[in-house]
């Protein structure tokens, strides 16, 4: 079984294109991936499937970096 | 002929008027349609029967477009019954007429609910999918006096020519995602609501006609269709005037 930041990390790697070493906890997804709005939303859209849960847009707005998404994850399936 | 094999169709209040002819017609291309209705249901199955009837394939789903939820549950539905959503026609409209000064403010919002936040509503409903299929095409059903404006009418009017403005929107946030978005602004159109002007009225409109008639809901349909259409596919947030020539 992967761990979340290795789902959460395809994901981002097939959405946005970007190498798997770029995708570090910090990195945010507008500022350091290159990701724009639409990119975000689609993101969002994404692990919503990949995780079967569903990320309200108010807790998709506080989402700027990998390791946001990640602790949401997290502490979401916990 | 315009081939919509394989596409999905959402058609919003097509149960009758201009809604059940643009059924009528995306049915023929050969699209399956979600015959949307609010009130009509015997009207709406009727529409579902007749392309039943010809070969094709649709089903009815009630649900008001003003109600985010009742939508929602409508997509989810046209997605289990055909697999996809590639096409969104918001064609849902009343009317509520009267002059400003008497207008009342449920007047007003009862206009502006299903005839502009309605398209918002299942414009957002029906992205998703979009977005995931990358490929889609709204098509929404303004009317000439959002651009022209017509006195008793503030409401409709300003419903309207905000479907236009949103349509311009939509096509930009979505573009990147090839879906398009365009606009149909039909001018004086022989429907049910239509009918219920009147003769003064209808004759006031008619001296403005250039072509010195009024137009038919399958004149509509076919601009419609086209939009829907891989013939539009370099088009996106236009309207398209289908007025006979009431403005230039």
């Amino acid at each position: 079984m992967s761990t979340v930041l290795e789902r959460v990390t395809k994901v981002i790697v097939d959405r946005l294109g970007v190498e798997e070493s770029e995708v570090k906890l910090e990195a945010s997804f507008t500022g350091d991936l290159g990701a724009d709005s639409l990119d975000v939303v689609e993101l969002v859209m994404e692990l919503e499937d990949e995780f079967d849960m569903e990320i309200s847009d108010e807790d998709a707005e506080g989402m700027a970096t990998v390791g946001d998404a990640v602790t949401y994850i997290e502490k979401k399936q916990a | 002929m315009t081939n919509l094999t394989g596409k999905t169709a959402i058609i919003t209040g097509a149960s009758r008027g201009i809604g059940a002819e643009i059924a009528r017609k995306m049915a023929e291309a050969g699209a399956k349609i979600v015959v949307n209705y609010s009130g009509s249901q015997a009207k709406a199955e009727a529409v579902v029967e007749e392309i039943k009837n010809n070969g094709g394939e649709a089903i009815a789903v009630k649900a008001d477009v003003a109600d985010a939820d009742a939508v929602k549950a409508m997509v989810d539905q046209a997605m289990q019954a055909f697999g996809s959503v590639d096409i969104l026609v918001n064609n849902a409209g009343i009317t509520r007429d009267n002059l400003m000064m008497r207008m009342k403010d449920d007047e007003w919002d009862d206009v502006i609910n299903t005839n502009l936040k309605g398209v918002f509503i299942c414009t957002k409903a029906v992205t998703r999918q979009m977005m995931k299929q990358r490929s889609g095409r709204i098509v929404n059903i303004a009317s000439i006096v959002g651009v022209m404006g017509n006195a008793g009418q503030a409401n409709y009017v300003a419903a309207k020519a905000g479907v236009i403005g949103l349509t311009k929107t939509t096509a930009r946030e979505l573009a990147s995602r090839n879906i398009t978005a365009n606009a149909v602004a039909p001018g004086f159109i022989t429907t049910d609501m239509t009918d219920k002007l009147g003769e003064d009225i209808q004759k006031t409109m008619l001296a403005q006609i250039p072509l010195g008639r009024f137009g038919k809901p399958e004149e509509v349909a076919k601009a419609a269709l086209f939009l829907a259409s891989d013939d539009a596919s370099y088009m996106t947030g236009q309207t398209l005037h289908l007025d006979g020539g009431m403005v230039m």
